[in-house]
C-alpha cells in the first residue's frame, strides 16, 4: 500500500508567530518546523505500513525551500521519502491554490490513501483536505480518531459535534486523522541519522492562478466586550447568572 | 545555627551518570569523535573536525559512516544558548581563518561606544571603563543565533547534528571513555514507558569531546570519575537577560555596577548588569549576580525587574516591547578554579563546561571556541600513523596552555575573589591587579563553594516592584517568554533533598528564575517541603551551585531560544 | 449586490443555531438571500424560517457526509447565480465549503465573525490580531466562526424551494455505516461548549468536586490548570494551557485560576469568560468578560442551585 502524508511546515512556535505587516501573511522567515498536528497523520502513515508489511510512506508538503528541513523530522520518524512543492508563485498561496498544487503532486504519486493532520499548527481553516479530494476525486472523511484499512477500502471514526459517526469509503481516499488517534513516535537517532540519505525531491508548481482570497488589513484585538469586574457582597452568584442569561448560556 | 546549602547535598552520585554500554554490538551506533554539546566550543570542534576532514582525505578514508556527530539536548542548536554577548572575534577569525570574514558573521555590529556607570536608586555616574573591560573591537551577538549559524556551517562541512537529544551517561569501558548514552524519550511522570517511549541509545566514539557548557552533566560526573578537579572549587555567577524590541537605536554598550546590589561584604553580592544594542531596533539587557550571595530572598530575576525601572535604564526601553527572556549560569571561577587537567582517556574537556570564562573581561565564547578548536586538532592527532592515543589526547593541555586563554585567565586569576571582600575593596583590589597585570597581589586566591556560604534572610523580596506586564514581569511570564514548551508529564530532572529548613527552601524559591521550587507545608520538626514543577526549568543550573544537582530533562525540553 | 446562499445544517430535525445566526446576518448585508437544507426527509423543517429556503431532500442525502451537499450546493449556486455562499464552522461544514471553493474556483475565507457583504473579520493567531478578508474571485465562500452568530432566528414562514439532486459518481462512495452516537461521559474538554476550570484557589483536591458539579449543571466539560495537574488534583488529560490542551468554548468559567499567559494561550479563544478568584489582582480579571473577586466556595454551591433550579 502507498500512503501519502501532506505536511506543513509552520513556523516555530517558539520564534512567535508573526503577520508581516507588508504582505499580511504569516512571517514565514524564520525557523520551520513540521505541524505537531501533522505527526499524528505521519505516526497513523508508519503504522498502516507496518501493519501491512509492505508499502512506502512519502510525505507531501508545499511551502518554501527550507520546509525541506522540516520535512526531515517525518523522515526521520520513518517516512521513506519526501517530496516537497515549492515556488515563488505560491508564496501567498491560499486553500485553493495549495489544494490545486497538492492535487498535482498527489496524482503523480498515485497514493492508495493520502493522510492529512486535523489542522495545521498557524491558524489555518481545518479543510484543505476536502478541497484537495474534491479535485483528485476521491472520497474524504475527516476528523477520524479511528481508522482500519484493508480490502481496497477504509473505515472511519469520525467525530463530529454530535458523536462518534463510523464511515466506510474505498480506497483511493483521503483521511483527516485527529490528534486523539494515536501518540506520535519520537524520532531515534538511527532515523535522524538515516533522514537526510532519504530520497527528497523538490518539485515546482505549474501553472498557478493566484490566490482567491485577499488580506485587506490588519487591526489590534478589540478589547474583550465591556468586561464587568465585580466585589462578591452576597450576591455573586446571581449576577452570574444574569449575565449567562443574557448571553443565553443558560 | 545558619544554614549552608552544602548540608543538604542532592541524592545523587557522579556514578550516576556513568555507566559500562549496554546496547548490543550491532544496535551500538558508531561515530568517530562524538561531541556533546551544539554550543560554541563543540560546534567550533565540530567544523575544525569537518575542515581536517576535508584537507585530509586520505586519513579522512579511515572513517566511519558518521565522522563526526554532536548531541545537543535543546530542540534546535541555540536553543539553550544564552550570553550577553559582546564577543571578542579573535576565536571565530582562527576558527575560519581564509574562510570566513567577520562581516559573514551573524554580528549586530562593532562596538563603538561604551559606558560603564555606577548605579544608585535613581542617579547614574559614568566611571572610566576599567581596562580588562574594553570592548574596542569586540561584536555585538546573540549567542544563539550564532549557534544556529555555526550548526550551519558544521553541517555544511558533514556533520550530523543530533537535537533534542540529551546526553545521559559517559560511556566509562575499562578506564576509557568509550562513547555516550543518551537519554530515554516518552517516559511519564513515574518514569514508565508511555506508549511512544524511545530508549537512548549507547554512542560509541574513537574520542568523546565534552563541550556541555555551564553545569555540564557529563563534564561533572568525568572530572570526579577521573580525578580531574582543580585545587580549588568551582564557583558560579546567575544570568538572566532580556530581548526587547525597542523604539530608538541605543548607540554603545553600557555596563552597570551598584544598584540593585548591596554593597555591603556580608551580602557577597557581586555582579552588574549589561545593556547592549542589537542592531538599531534592539537592546538586551541583563543581571548577573555571582551565586556565593547568602540572603535568601535574593532573586536574580527580580533584581533585573529592579533594574529596568531605574530612569536610566527606563529611558532605553520605553515604547519598547519584551521579545525574549532567558537565564544561565556562568562558570566564575576562572584560572584557580580550572581542572587539573583537560584530557582522560578517550576524553577531551572543553568550553565553558571547564571554567574557560574571564570574569573581569565578560567574555568566554573566544575562549569556547578556540578550546573547541584546538580540542578537534587534538582529537585528529589519534588518527595520525603510529600515533599514540594517550599523547595525542594529552596534547590538547598542552595547547591550551600556550593558548591566549591560558595567558588571559591567568592575569586575572585573583580578581573575582577579591570581590567577596565588599564591592569597594574588591574593587580597588581589581585595579591593583589590573596595573600589574595580575603580579600584585601574588600568590592565588582561593575560591569557596557557592554552596558553603551559610544563609541570611533580609526582607529584599519586598522591595521587587510588582509586575505590570510591561516593563516588570513575574517569572511564570518570564518562562513563557523563554519558549518553554516542555511536556508536564516526564520524570522530574532535579534533585534536591525535597525536605530541608525553610531557609534554604526559600533560597531555592527565590533563587530559581523559573519558578520550579515553591515552599511547601512545614514538616513539624523544622523542616518544610520543597514543591517542584520541573516543566518550568531553563536549566539555567544555579540549583547545581547552591546544593542540588540539575540533570537532563527528556531531549527537547525546555527553552526555545532564538535570539539570546 | 450580493446574492447570499447560507448552508443550513440540520441535526435531528431542527436547524443549528449557528446557521441560522448566518443567515441572519446575510439578511443584514443588503441584497438577495437564502438558506439551503440538505437531507433526507428534510422537507418541513426549515418552514419557520421567514427567508427563501433551498430544500434538497433524497434519500441518498441521508447521511451527514460533505461530498454529496457539495454537489447540491454547486448547482444551486451555478443555476441560480449566487455569488456568496456562508456556513457556520462545523466539522461537516468546513468540508463541504472547502470543497465547493475548489470545485467553482471560489476564494475561501475562515473564522470570520463578521461580514459586510465585501471584507469579513477573522480574529488571527490566538485572538491577537483582527484581519479584514476579501475575495479577489466571482463567488466567494466564507465560514463564521463557531458561536460568533447566534443571533435570533429570521421567523416567518419559509420560501421553499426545490433543488435539483445530481450527484457526482466520487461523492457517494462514502458510506455511514453507524451514525453520530454520542460517547458516554459526557463532552470532552475538546469539544465542549462549556468549560467549568479549576486552579489552586480551590483548596485541595477534593474541592474539584464544586467544579464538577457546576459542569454537570451546565452541561459542560471539567478542565485543570497546570499547577492542579501537577499536585495531582486532577487527571493531565484535562489541563488546559500552553502545554495542555487548546480549547474555544463558548463559555469557560475560571473557579480560582490566577490566569499566567500558559494558561491564557490555551483558553483565551473562548467567547465569554468568567472567573472567580479572591485575588483582586489575578491576571485572569484583564481578559474576562465578567470577573467576580470572592470566595468561590461560597459563590459556587450557590451558583450551581441556581444554574439548576434555572434548568429544571
Amino acid at each position: 500500500m502507498k500512503i501519502a502524508v501532506c505536511v506543513k511546515a509552520v513556523p516555530d512556535a517558539a520564534a512567535g508567530r508573526r503577520l508581516d505587516p507588508t504582505t499580511k501573511r504569516l512571517d514565514r522567515s524564520g525557523e520551520l518546523a513540521i505541524s505537531d498536528f501533522d505527526t499524528y497523520a505521519v505516526e497513523e502513515g508508519l503504522k498502516l505500513k507496518e501493519a501491512s508489511g509492505e508499502g512506502e510512506v512519502v510525505v507531501v508538503s508545499m511551502g518554501p525551500e527550507k520546509a525541506m528541513d522540516a520535512l526531515r523530522k517525518a523522515l526521520a520518524m520513518g517516512a521513506d521519502r519526501a517530496v516537497l512543492i515549492t515556488d515563488a508563485a505560491l508564496e501567498n498561496a491560499d486553500v485553493l491554490e495549495t489544494a490545486v498544487a497538492l492535487a498535482g503532486a498527489l496524482s503523480n504519486e498515485g497514493a492508495d490513501l493520502v493522510l492529512f493532520g486535523q489542522q495545521s499548527a498557524d491558524g489555518g481553516g481545518a479543510c484543505l483536505w476536502a478541497a484537495v479530494a474534491e479535485k483528485l476525486r476521491y472520497p474524504i472523511v475527516s476528523q477520524v480518531s479511528e481508522l482500519t484499512v484493508g480490502d481496497g477500502s477504509l473505515t472511519g471514526k469520525r467525530q463530529t459535534e454530535f458523536g462518534y459517526d463510523t464511515i466506510r469509503a474505498p480506497l483511493p481516499a483521503i483521511v483527516a486523522v485527529s490528534d486523539s488517534i494515536n501518540t506520535p513516535r519520537y524520532p531515534s537517532l538511527k532515523g535522524i541519522m538515516g533522514a537526510k540519505k532519504k530520497a527528497q525531491e523538490t518539485l515546482s508548481a505549474s501553472g498557478a492562478t493566484g490566490p482567491g482570497t485577499t488580506v485587506v488589513a490588519l487591526n489590534p484585538p478589540p478589547p474583550r466586550g465591556e468586561a464587568q469586574k465585580i466585589e462578591d457582597d452576597g450576591t455573586a452568584a446571581d449576577r452570574i447568572v444574569e449575565f449567562l442569561a443574557e448571553k443565553r448560556l443558560v | 545555627m545558619s544554614v549552608r546549602p552544602s548540608e543538604f547535598p542532592p541524592p545523587w552520585s557522579s556514578s550516576d551518570a556513568i555507566g559500562m554500554p549496554t546496547d548490543p554490538v550491532d544496535e551500538r551506533i558508531d561515530v568517530d569523535f562524538l561531541i556533546v554539546g551544539a554550543g560554541p566550543a563543540g560546534l567550533a570542534a565540530a567544523i575544525r573536525l569537518g575542515q581536517l576532514v576535508e584537507a585530509d582525505p586520505a586519513t579522512a578514508e579511515r572513517l566511519g559512516e558518521v565522522p563526526v556527530a554532536v548531541l545537543e539536548k535543546g530542540k534546535a542548536p541555540g536553543a539553550h544558548l544564552l550570553s550577553g554577548a559582546v564577543v571578542n572575534p579573535r576565536g571565530l577569525q582562527r576558527l575560519f581563518k581564509g574562510r570566513k570574514r567577520i562581516d559573514e558573521m551573524p554580528f549586530y555590529g562593532e562596538v563603538h561606544g561604551e559606558s560603564v556607570l555606577f548605579l544608585t536608586k535613581s542617579r547614574a555616574v559614568r566611571i572610566p571603563t576599567p581596562p580588562t573591560m574594553v570592548n574596542h573591537r569586540n561584536y555585538v551577538a546573540s549567542v544563539s543565533q550564532l549557534g544556529r549559524w555555526l550548526a550551519e556551517e558544521a553541517e555544511e562541512l558533514g556533520v550530523t547534528i543530533l537535537p533534542e537529544t540529551s546526553a545521559e551517561r559517559l560511556l566509562v569501558d575499562g578506564g576509557r571513555v568509550v562513547g555516550v548514552r543518551t537519554g530515554d524519550r516518552g517516559r511519564g511522570r513515574g518514569g514508565e514507558e508511555l506508549g511512544n517511549f524511545e530508549p537512548g541509545s549507547d554512542i560509541a566514539a574513537r574520542v568523546t569531546i565534552l563541550a556541555e557548557g555551564t553545569q555540564g552533566h557529563l563534564t561533572g560526573a568525568a572530572l570526579e570519575r577521573f580525578g580531574l578537579r582543580g585545587e580549588n572549587p568551582q564557583v558560579w555567577a546567575l544570568g538572566v537577560k532580556e530581548v526587547w524590541k525597542v523604539a530608538k537605536p541605543l548607540d554603545r554598550v553600557i555596563h552597570t555596577m551598584g544598584w540593585p546590589l548591596r554593597p555591603a561584604k556580608r551580602y557577597r553580592e557581586f555582579g552588574g548588569s549589561f545593556v547592549y544594542p542589537m542592531g538599531d531596533d534592539m537592546v538586551t539587557v541583563g543581571m548577573v549576580v555571582g551565586l556565593d550571595y547568602r540572603d535568601t530572598e535574593l532573586s536574580v530575576h527580580d533584581l533585573l525587574q529592579e533594574l529596568k525601572t531605574h530612569p536610566r535604564i527606563k529611558r532605553i526601553l520605553d515604547g519598547g516591547e519584551r521579545v525574549q527572556w532567558g537565564a544561565k549560569t556562568i562558570p566564575e571561577g576562572g584560572f584557580v578554579a580550572l581542572p587539573s587537567r583537560f584530557h582522560a582517556p578517550g576524553l577531551l574537556l572543553c568550553g565553558d563546561g571547564v571554567g574557560l570564562v574571564n570574569v573581569p573581561a565578560l567574555k568566554g565564547i573566544h575562549y569556547a571556541v578556540e578550546s573547541g578548536r584546538l580540542a578537534a586538532e587534538a582529537a585528529w592527532r589519534t588518527l595520525a600513523r603510529g600515533a599514540s592515543t594517550r599523547e595525542a589526547l594529552a596534547s590538547y593541555d598542552a595547547s591550551l596552555r600556550e593558548s591566549f586563554i591560558w595567558r588571559e585567565l591567568r592575569e586575572v586569576r585573583n580578581m573575582r575573589q577579591a570581590f567577596g571582600r565588599g564591592f569597594y575593596v574588591g574593587g580597588a583590589l581589581a585595579g591593583a591587579m589590573t596595573a600589574s597585570k595580575g603580579r600584585f597581589p601574588p600568590g592565588d586566591a582561593p575560591t569557596e563553594r557557592d554552596a558553603d556560604q551559610s544563609l541570611i534572610s533580609t526582607d529584599r523580596a519586598a522591595s521587587y516592584p510588582a509586575a505590570d506586564g510591561k516593563l516588570v514581569f513575574d517569572k511564570l511570564s518570564s518562562v513563557f517568554a523563554s519558549g518553554n514548551r516542555t511536556r508536564d508529564d516526564q520524570p522530574n530532572h532535579i534533585r534536591i533533598q525535597e525536605r530541608v529548613p525553610r531557609e534554604l527552601a526559600e533560597l531555592w524559591a527565590h533563587m530559581c528564575p523559573a519558578q520550579v521550587y515553591e515552599v511547601g507545608e512545614a514538616d513539624g520538626d523544622g523542616t518544610v517541603t520543597v514543591k517542584l514543577a520541573p516543566s518550568n526549568c531553563v536549566q539555567c543550573g544555579a540549583i547545581t551551585a547552591k546544593g542540588g544537582r540539575l540533570t537532563p530533562p527528556e531531549g527537547g525540553s525546555g527553552p526555545e531560544y532564538t535570539v539570546t | 449586490m450580493a446574492k447570499t446562499l447560507v448552508f443550513l445544517e440540520h441535526h435531528e430535525g431542527a436547524v443549528q443555531n449557528g446557521s441560522l445566526g448566518v443567515l441572519a446576518k446575510a439578511s443584514q448585508i443588503g441584497g438577495e438571500f437564502a438558506g439551503a437544507i440538505v437531507g433526507s426527509d428534510v422537507r418541513g423543517i426549515g418552514d419557520g424560517i421567514g427567508a427563501t429556503v433551498w430544500v434538497a431532500d433524497d434519500a441518498r442525502l441521508a447521511a451527514p457526509l460533505p461530498q454529496p451537499r457539495v454537489d447540491v450546493l454547486a448547482k444551486v449556486v451555478r443555476d441560480e447565480g449566487y455569488d456568496t455562499v456562508l456556513f457556520a464552522q462545523s466539522v461537516l461544514a468546513a468540508d463541504i465549503a472547502a470543497g465547493l471553493a475548489a470545485r467553482l474556483g471560489a476564494g475561501l475565507n475562515w473564522g470570520l465573525v463578521d461580514f459586510d457583504g465585501e471584507t469579513g473579520r477573522a480574529p488571527a493567531l490566538q485572538d491577537t490580531v483582527v484581519v479584514d478578508v476579501g475575495w479577489s474571485t466571482p463567488v466567494r465562500i466564507g465560514i463564521f466562526r463557531a458561536g460568533a452568530l447566534d443571533a435570533e432566528a429570521l421567523s416567518g414562514a419559509a420560501d421553499v424551494r426545490d433543488a435539483a439532486v445530481e450527484l457526482e459518481d466520487f461523492s457517494t462512495v462514502a458510506e455511514m455505516v453507524e451514525q453520530a452516537h454520542a460517547e458516554q461521559q459526557g463532552p470532552s474538554i475538546e469539544d465542549a461548549e462549556i468549560i467549568v476550570a479549576g486552579g489552586r484557589g480551590l483548596g485541595e483536591p477534593e474541592k474539584f468536586a464544586l467544579a464538577e458539579e457546576l459542569a454537570r449543571a451546565l452541561g459542560g466539560a471539567v478542565a485543570a490548570t497546570r499547577a492542579v495537574v501537577d499536585a495531582g488534583w486532577y487527571p493531565y488529560s484535562a489541563q488546559v494551557g500552553q502545554t495542555g490542551k487548546t480549547v474555544s468554548p463558548k463559555l469557560y468559567v475560571a473557579l480560582g485560576i490566577s490566569g499566567a499567559i500558559q494558561h491564557k494561550v490555551g483558553m483565551q479563544g473562548s467567547n465569554v469568560i468568567i472567573a472567580i478568584n479572591k485575588d483582586p489582582n489575578a491576571p485572569i480579571f484583564e481578559y474576562s468578560d465578567l470577573g467576580v473577586v470572592g470566595d468561590l466556595h461560597e459563590i459556587v454551591p450557590k451558583l450551581t442551585e441556581l444554574v439548576r433550579s434555572r434548568k429544571s
